[in-house]
């Protein structure tokens, strides 16, 4: 059980550090810099703070949704 | 037909479609009113809980505000999805496993004690009130625009129908309608966005057409960063807020929406663990389709906004200008008295003055479309504003029928008595709530983004905390509750109210440049520092509260 907690919890660490990157990273903190190169019409830093962090969040909630499932069933402790 | 007509037909026609959905949906039982019985299906969840997110400063103002603000604008973006992040991988989950009704629910049984509760009860008011008080405020503006009654009308219009549909259905009832709300909303965000995104850049995917090329071959946005810098904004891709303001703002709201009560609490009418994440995952989705197009919709409205009022002659302005000027909403003062409108940065040269709301609702007439396009955005504005009413009004009447009243002043109480009550406190709501809407605190926008400040500084570090630390006690809990949301309502109501000096102090003043709408960030990390401190010196929690915590980590605890 400790193993399943600590399983979760890296996962968490995992998910939430490449949330933190493309957010608070991409967006906010290297935006100028990012900003020198281009996606298209984008600016590369600007294109993350208005629309690539978005489209990241949803991957990252789907991943870990499959993640703890599979997790779930090792440990035997998914609900029927 | 015109405008009017359209607007009466759709709005009509939405509304019925609404009372019809609540009639066919009674709540029977406190479970059903409390947590729609807790048998809802995960991806109508989702959608549900969108629509319960998105309010009327989502559909309304937000657009708008990224059309001035430009890269700043990401602020709002960022913030407001990525809380789901937080709220799938830290809070949903957990909070379904422990599985009662309410956030007060669980502060007050994690923490064993009534004073917890009642803290999490002021709490969940405090921020379900600020944030309720903009949304009827959004009834308002858009009645008296497209229907031309005064705003008082449009509010108890609105008023009317959350009463009917709250109180009869309770979560059950506001969960299908706010499923209904959704495509209401979605479909009225899209097509004038698909149709402005053809027009400018010939491609029919608004977050595509953000980066495409113009009729001229320049691509939009650079387009834009020009136009901005020859009236003397910042350039559009640019921002002009420190970069420590934009880091507190963006994670003061992600915070804060992982900790509203009114989406918690929507984890709970899952049937299991499994079904709580993934209807986060797809909530995300739903909520992401605007949030994608809504930084695209801004920079079509200001390109079209500029090209049709920078330096135009007053006599020539188009039918949409004279419009919005009755609602004062648009003001033109021909300061150099040449009959041109002169839209310039420097504030004694500008002669336009545009409120951010209005640019969205203005967007489809900007952009010439059919006037059934425009009708549409009115019932899309009402759908959102009603269904986030309707999802912070349950969370007052849960608050006082449940929290207060079942658990603490009276246990005895009847499931039909305490059925009642809890619809007479939904009904009594709804009141403050139209009180708030005639007599509105301020702008939209700003009100509901200092409810997350709240939000953040006060149930966030709570709850995380009750899930992740085991050693938290009630001590902790408390201590750092308060000290977060006083520190929070103390710094909102010196910058931003102004109530304890002359004027309202300057930005120079705020601590570490953060503005009130960031300090959430501050209040937060004080709350787990307190919280963490206080605990530590102070007994642990008994050994059955110390299980509870261990059992909410499993979704099901093997022999």
């Amino acid at each position: 059980m400790k193993k399943y907690w600590s399983y979760n919890l890296k996962y968490l660490l995992i998910l939430l550090s490449i949330w933190f990157l493309v957010s608070f990273g991409a967006g906010i903190l290297w935006v100028e810099e990012l900003n020198k190169i281009r996606l298209g019409g984008f600016k590369l830093g600007f294109w993350f703070a208005q629309q690539g962090s978005i489209y990241v969040f949803v991957v990252l909630i789907f991943i870990y949704v499959r993640l703890m499932n599979r997790l779930d069933k090792k440990f035997n402790v998914d609900e029927n | 037909m015109d405008v009017q007509s359209w607007t009466f037909l759709l709005v009509g026609l939405s509304f019925s479609l609404y009372i019809g959905i609540a009639i066919w949906t009674r709540a029977s039982s406190t479970s059903d009113f409390y947590v729609a019985g807790g048998e809802v299906n995960p991806i109508l969840n989702g959608m549900a809980t969108a629509a319960d997110w998105m309010s009327a400063a989502s559909f309304l103002s937000m657009a708008g505000l990224i059309s001035f603000m430009g890269y700043d604008g990401g602020i709002y973006l960022m913030g407001w999805t990525g809380g789901y992040v937080l709220l799938a991988l830290l809070l949903a989950p957990y909070l379904r496993k422990f599985g009662k009704f309410t956030v007060p629910d669980f502060i007050g049984d994690r923490y064993y004690s009534n004073v917890a509760r009642t803290v999490g009860i002021i709490c969940a008011l405090l921020i379900s009130l600020t944030y309720v008080a903009g949304q009827m405020r959004g009834v308002g503006i858009v009645f008296a625009r497209f229907l031309e009654v005064p705003i008082e009308t449009g509010v108890y219009l609105g008023m009317g129908l959350v009463f009917f549909y709250a109180v009869l259905g309770g979560m059950k009832g506001i969960t299908y309608t706010q499923i209904a709300q959704y495509c209401v909303l979605i479909f009225a965000f899209m097509v004038p966005a698909i149709f402005i995104s053809i027009q400018l850049t010939g491609n029919p995917i608004p977050q595509l057409g953000f980066g495409g090329k113009l009729s001229d071959g320049t691509f939009l946005l650079d387009k834009l960063d020009g136009l901005n810098q020859e009236l003397g904004f910042h350039e559009y891709t640019s921002g002009s807020k420190g970069m420590m303001d934009v880091f507190a703002i963006t994670f003061a709201l992600m915070a804060g929406t992982a900790g509203l009560p009114h989406v918690i609490v929507r984890f709970f009418t899952v049937p299991k663990v499994k079904d709580a994440r993934i209807s986060a995952g797809w909530a995300l989705i739903f909520i992401a389709i605007l949030y994608t197009t809504a930084p695209a919709i801004s920079a079509f409205a200001r390109t079209n906004l500029i090209r049709a009022t920078s330096n135009i002659p007053y006599t020539h302005v188009p039918e949409w200008f004279t419009n919005w000027e009755k609602t004062g909403l648009i003001k033109f003062e021909d300061k150099n008295s040449d009959g041109v409108i002169q839209y310039l940065a420097h504030p004694d040269l500008n002669e336009l003055t545009i409120d951010n709301d209005i640019i969205v609702l203005a967007n489809p007439e900007m952009a010439q479309l059919p006037n059934w396009v425009i009708a549409l955005v009115a019932a899309g504005g009402l759908a959102a504003a009603l269904s986030t009413a309707a999802g912070l009004l349950l969370v007052i009447s849960t608050s006082i029928a449940h929290d207060l009243i079942k658990k603490q002043l009276n246990s005895k109480i009847s499931e039909k008595k305490e059925l009642f009550l809890a619809r007479f406190a939904a009904g009594a709501a709804v009141l403050v709530a139209g009180y708030f809407g005639v007599n509105p605190p301020g702008f939209v926008a700003a009100t509901v983004a200092l409810a997350f400040g709240l939000a953040a500084s006060s149930f966030f570090p709570a709850i995380v905390l009750g899930i992740f630390d085991k050693r938290m006690n009630k001590q902790g809990a408390i201590a750092g509750m308060v000290t977060g949301i006083s520190l929070m309502l103390f710094y909102m109501i010196y910058f931003k109210l102004g109530w304890f000096t002359q004027t309202i102090p300057p930005s120079t003043d705020w601590w570490w440049d953060i503005s009130p709408e960031g300090f959430g960030t501050v209040g937060m990390l004080v709350n787990i520092f307190v919280a963490l401190v206080v605990s530590r010196w102070t007994t642990p929690p008994p050994a059955h509260i110390q299980q509870l915590t261990e059992s909410i980590r499993y979704p099901r605890r093997t022999a």
